[in-house]
């Protein structure tokens, strides 16, 4: 079968040494399970993310974006934009939609990629890994590649915000999602019934106000532990790293004993698929995901 | 500090329509308040959007550009898809942060606001976030006796993340970047000036 092709924005975090390094090893085992081709865009740069806003206004965080989109229709021709990022993705999709709408928008991002020797034609789709996963592989696939059932783990399924806002998974409720639940099924888990599925983290409010975001992780994290759950499973980068990096900070404040690892789903799919911890990215946790690593570790 | 220009200073509705982000769906609110029920720090804030709307229709400028309001924005977009009305109101309250911004008119200190700048300053550097430095500064902000309580505080959490190889301590020398950071930096200068004569922003330019 031929690989399908997309055209790869990794993002920040998801760089060597950086927040969700841990992230992108998982992700390379399940595109090749799946016969996905991920093809990195050429010199790709940060898409301002949730708080590019503040400082950056509007233009030229259009105009971020639209580089890695120039980029893109340039080298990788015909080929969609995919990110692992809901902050990427949000952030191109948002630019694309924005550009598409307004003419004088596009032509004053024009004038400024110029300076960069780009050009914008906005011919480009942005779309999510979850996203091609679900609509362009299917769960039936998903399932295929299947070696190892994750059996006797429960799942706290933690969409979060920007997977899921404003753009979400087609077909899904924005209050309720379910294909987080679903996929934790197609590898044998089993998804807790989770009333904070679809809470904030405080996202970058977690810097600048740590007891309000705080307030939202505790409330996360204790509804996973008061539903059962051995570990929460996200889409989502900075949902991962406000949630388990934490825990030890709400522990030494308010006295709590967290102690729940956080994974991403792909990291899931690896070990279904018959990959070791390593390649899960399991190595990266704060929080060691010891029940997987067991699973991950069984011949 | 740049000012605006004074061609709207008695109806502040209009200037928000012509110069803040998606400001023109502010009279499209109903005022019904599913924006502020919705909120994740919805009891932090002076004043939710539903207020912060009517403020503008009734030209509170000073109040509503004063507002720490729009600096309690996670940016979770649950107000986007509960509004009946379909107002983007999450780019409507990013959009009044900047342009308070740019006013000078933020809340003094606010820490929101400091990250946001230290966040947009360090990407355009090097087209890529420096996750080490940003935090650095973050740290420092305040000072460099509150600088090194702040990093202290966070040692052990920084520890775990270089042991997990999630933050590399050699970020400091440089790290990852763009090859063309010079044609992203002049191009986003460009925008900016766009921008900001669009907006009627005297200080034009970065």
């Amino acid at each position: 079968m031929a690989k399908k092709q997309y055209a790869f924005y990794p993002g920040c975090s998801s760089q060597k040494g950086a927040s969700a390094s841990n992230f992108p090893t998982s992700v390379g085992v399940v595109c090749e399970k799946l016969d996905i081709q991920l093809n990195e865009i050429p010199d790709w740069n940060c898409c301002g993310a949730s708080i590019g806003y503040g400082e950056g206004g509007e233009l030229p965080r259009l105009v971020i974006n639209a580089r890695n989109l120039a980029q893109a229709e340039n080298h990788l021709a015909g080929q969609d934009i995919v990110s692992g990022c809901p902050a990427c993705w949000l952030a191109t999709r948002e630019t694309v939609e924005r550009l598409h709408e307004s003419d004088s928008l596009l032509a004053e991002t024009n004038e400024a990629l110029k300076e960069a020797g780009l050009n914008l034609k906005n011919t480009v789709k942005a779309r999510h890994i979850v996203e091609v996963l679900i609509e362009d592989i299917g769960f039936e696939a998903m399932k295929k590649p299947v070696v190892k059932a994750i059996e006797g783990i429960k799942f706290a399924g933690y969409v979060g915000c920007q997977t899921n806002r404003p753009f979400g998974i087609a077909g899904e409720s924005f209050e309720n999602p379910q294909y987080l639940d679903r996929m934790i099924e197609t590898v044998g888990a089993e998804a807790v019934k989770f009333d904070q599925k679809v809470t904030c983290c405080g996202g970058a409010l977690a810097f600048s106000e740590p007891d309000k975001s705080q307030k939202q992780i505790r409330d996360i994290v204790e509804s996973a532990y008061d539903h059962g759950a051995d570990m929460i499973v996200t889409p989502c980068q900075l949902c991962q790293a406000n949630v388990e990096i934490y825990q030890s900070e709400i522990n030494k404040k308010q006295g709590t004993k967290f102690s729940m690892p956080v994974v991403y789903y792909s990291q899931l799919l690896t070990v279904a698929y018959g990959g070791s911890a390593k390649q899960a990215g399991l190595d990266g946790q704060l929080i060691r995901a010891e029940k997987l690593e067991r699973i991950a570790g069984k011949q | 500090m740049t000012t605006a220009t004074p061609k709207y200073r008695n109806n502040f509705l209009k200037e928000v329509e012509a110069n803040v982000e998606e400001g023109h769906w502010v009279k499209m609110c109903m005022q019904c308040g599913v924006c502020a029920g919705s909120c994740p720090l919805g009891p932090h804030w002076q004043h939710s959007p539903q207020k912060i709307f009517m403020m503008i229709r009734a030209g509170k400028r000073e109040e509503v550009l004063t507002s720490d309001s729009m600096w309690m924005c996670t940016s979770c977009y649950n107000c986007i898809v509960r509004c009946p009305r379909k107002l983007p109101i999450t780019h409507i309250m990013h959009g009044l942060a900047n342009y308070a911004h740019r006013l000078g008119m933020a809340p003094k200190g606010q820490p929101t606001e400091a990250i946001a700048k230290l966040f947009w300053d360090n990407l355009v550097k090097t087209g890529r976030v420096n996750e080490l430095k940003f935090s650095l500064a973050m740290y420092f902000k305040d000072g460099f006796v509150q600088g090194i309580k702040n990093a202290m505080a966070m040692q052990g959490i920084g520890l775990g993340l270089v042991k997990a190889k999630r933050l590399n301590p050699m970020e400091i020398l440089g790290g990852h970047a763009c090859k063309d950071k010079s044609g992203i930096q002049k191009m986003v200068a460009k925008a900016r000036e766009i921008e900001d004569r669009r907006k009627g922003f005297s200080g034009a330019g970065a």
